[in-house]
């Protein structure tokens, strides 16, 4: 039976959940609004919420003095390129341990997420030196690598989840009707799991596009994607809060604007199994 | 053909062995049924002729060719499963030609096939739906049409009717006896319901924890059971068994008796007792009978409505010519 809820006890919960929503959005709303002030306004005490003199000025100058496709296109390639191998190796690894577990697929598992509870930094010197070793400083394909591999335990989990909820005997019947290992991932579990591998993927977009240590520490120019293109408005040339927030602004709006049309689909895919 | 040989097929998980060492031949044609209590090994066997396990020893042959170490789908049988296991993305067309579409056939000799299995199987007019929209008896349907147009040379049921309502399950039992008698393949059956084994089975396979307790005909079975436990697990209501006494006065150390085979008298039977509970169905009665003496409680079946109930003498007439008799190992005595 459904609890009952009284009006009054509605009216409470939304406007809390509202309030903790506001709270939350509050830095990317003051972020977007900043961008669009002037530089003494920016920094104005008491910050001036609404009231202010809205220019493009700040969009303009970045526009002028940085290359802003060239960092878009580098983390449309990044992001992109690392969850699509990501999945690609994942797929086949999250349905061995979901469908021929071993005695020791758990500790895999665990071994697997024990890896993101170290600290990036811990293992930047022996990364940067490979990098160096193998050329790859400063280069996409390096980066796609790295973000690939520091992604991979979560992208590996969240599947072995969506895979775990799919019936095994569905996999034998492919089995006996004929398809081979390949044919029985790519038209039948698959197909089955792609509201799931469609939250992966988006999840694990968002994550790399956002990631700034490692495009921090490995990139200088050639394959700097938006997170250093924030970065390097945050100079030691000056403040210049503006600039930055419509650097920012213009780093996070194509994601944001993914988020929005793909909430659905997120929320879907991150409660999936959950409530069956 | 169809005929399935295992010889000294033994099955284990881990340390643990489910099946010892088992021979049996199916014969081409043959409806087989394996039946027995749950975990008995049933199914693992049917996997195991399957191919979705491993043997952990001896040989599987089908049609005289070694079959042991090959994939499933290289074994040329189909396998219905208890849930069905259809792609519940793929429309009612699409499921019955997947394992077409996997041998890499013509496609418009895909169509003709799927066509006909649908004709064959009342199909036709729910072809373009997916499994979500349909009942469950309509589903069953459609995992034996994806089965039947592979045109395999045995067919495997694992507990195909246990998820159907008990009216469904009646009705899909004679659609499936009917199917074999038409298309007079090779089916192996795995139930837990001896009604269904009783009324399917031209063989039927009594299993109890991985040993074969008995192969034969359903009335063989019936009538000469080869042991207590087939005595016990075929038939029903169940045979009662009693021990003691009783059964010393026949020479045996059990003696069973069926519910059907005992008549209710007025007076004077050679056993009396109370009567516990009284179910009355109209065409029969069954009463559970305590304080009789022998067992706790003696089952009897009578045919039409007797006017009994609970607390009433009844006295019991059993058939002496259908009594059977068991030594003190549980084995049949001649």
């Amino acid at each position: 039976m459904a609890r009952s809820v009284t009006p009054r006890r509605k009216l409470l919960n939304t406007t809390a959940a509202w309030a903790i929503g506001l709270l939350i959005f509050f830095p990317i709303l003051w972020t977007i609004l900043t961008s669009f002030k002037t530089e003494a306004q920016a920094i104005a005490a008491p910050p001036i919420f609404l009231g202010f003199d809205w220019t493009l000025e700040n969009y303009r100058v970045v526009l002028e003095r940085s290359d802003y496709a060239r960092f878009l296109w580098n983390s449309i390639i990044i992001a992109g390129l690392s969850t699509l191998i990501g999945v690609a190796i994942a797929v086949p690894a999250a349905w061995s341990m979901a469908f021929v577990p071993s005695k020791r697929t758990k500790d895999i598992l665990l071994w697997m997420l024990s890896t993101k509870m170290l600290p990036a930094v811990g293992v930047l010197y022996p990364i940067y030196l490979l990098f160096i070793q193998l050329g790859l400083l400063d280069s996409r394909a390096g980066l796609v690598v790295v973000l690939m591999l520091i992604n991979l335990p979560i992208i590996v989990w969240m599947l072995y989840t969506y895979f775990k909820e799919i019936p095994g005997e569905i996999l034998e019947a492919a089995r006996m009707d004929g398809a081979t290992l390949p044919q029985e991932l790519l038209y039948v579990l698959t197909p089955m799991a792609i509201p799931g591998i469609a939250s992966t993927m988006l999840l694990n977009f968002i994550l790399a596009w956002n990631e700034a240590f490692w495009t921090l520490n490995l990139t200088a120019v050639n394959a700097a994607p938006l997170t250093a293109f924030i970065a390097s408005y945050s100079s030691p040339e000056g403040l210049f809060f503006a600039k930055l927030s419509a650097a920012s602004t213009m780093a996070i709006a194509p994601i944001l604007i993914l988020g929005w049309f793909s909430q659905k689909q997120l929320v879907r895919g991150l409660t999936f199994g959950a409530v069956k | 053909m169809g005929q399935i040989q295992l010889k000294q097929v033994t099955k284990s998980f881990g340390d643990v062995q489910v099946i010892p060492p088992l021979d049996l031949t199916i014969h081409d044609g043959e409806f087989t049924v394996f039946v027995g209590p749950s975990g008995c090994g049933k199914s693992t066997l049917l996997r195991l002729i399957a191919g979705l396990e491993d043997i952990s020893s001896g040989h599987i042959e089908i049609d005289g060719k070694d079959a042991t170490d090959l994939v499933p789908a290289k074994r040329g049988l189909a396998m219905v499963f208890q849930s069905y296991a259809l792609y519940p993305h793929m429309s009612v067309r699409k499921n019955i030609a997947f394992p077409l579409r996997m041998a890499k056939m013509d496609p418009a000799e895909i169509d003709r096939r799927v066509n006909a299995a649908a004709e064959v199987l009342n199909l036709a007019a729910y072809i373009d739906r997916r499994p979500g929209q349909l009942s469950g008896g309509q589903r069953q349907r459609v995992a034996i049409g994806r089965a039947i147009v592979r045109e395999p040379s045995a067919f495997l049921f694992d507990e195909p009717l246990s998820n159907l309502d008990a009216a469904l399950r009646v009705g899909m039992r004679m659609e499936i006896s009917e199917l074999h008698k038409k298309l007079k393949t090779t089916m192996v059956y795995v139930t837990h319901d001896q009604v269904e084994a009783m009324t399917m089975a031209d063989k039927i396979v009594v299993l109890q924890a991985g040993v074969i307790e008995q192969v034969g005909s359903p009335l063989d079975l019936y009538r000469r059971p080869r042991n207590t436990f087939v005595a016990g697990f075929i038939g029903s209501p169940k045979m009662n068994l009693i021990g003691g006494e009783e059964a010393a006065k026949h020479d045996a150390a059990t003696i069973g008796i069926r519910p059907e085979h005992i008549d209710v008298v007025e007076s004077g039977g050679m056993w009396q007792g109370t009567v516990g509970v009284a179910e009355h169905l109209g065409s029969d009665t069954f009463f559970h009978i305590h304080n009789t003496g022998l067992t706790e409680t003696i089952t009897v079946r009578a045919i039409g409505d007797i006017n009994l109930t609970h607390g009433d003498t009844i006295h019991l007439n059993p058939r002496m010519h259908e009594l059977h008799r068991f030594d003190a190992q549980g084995l049949r005595i001649d």
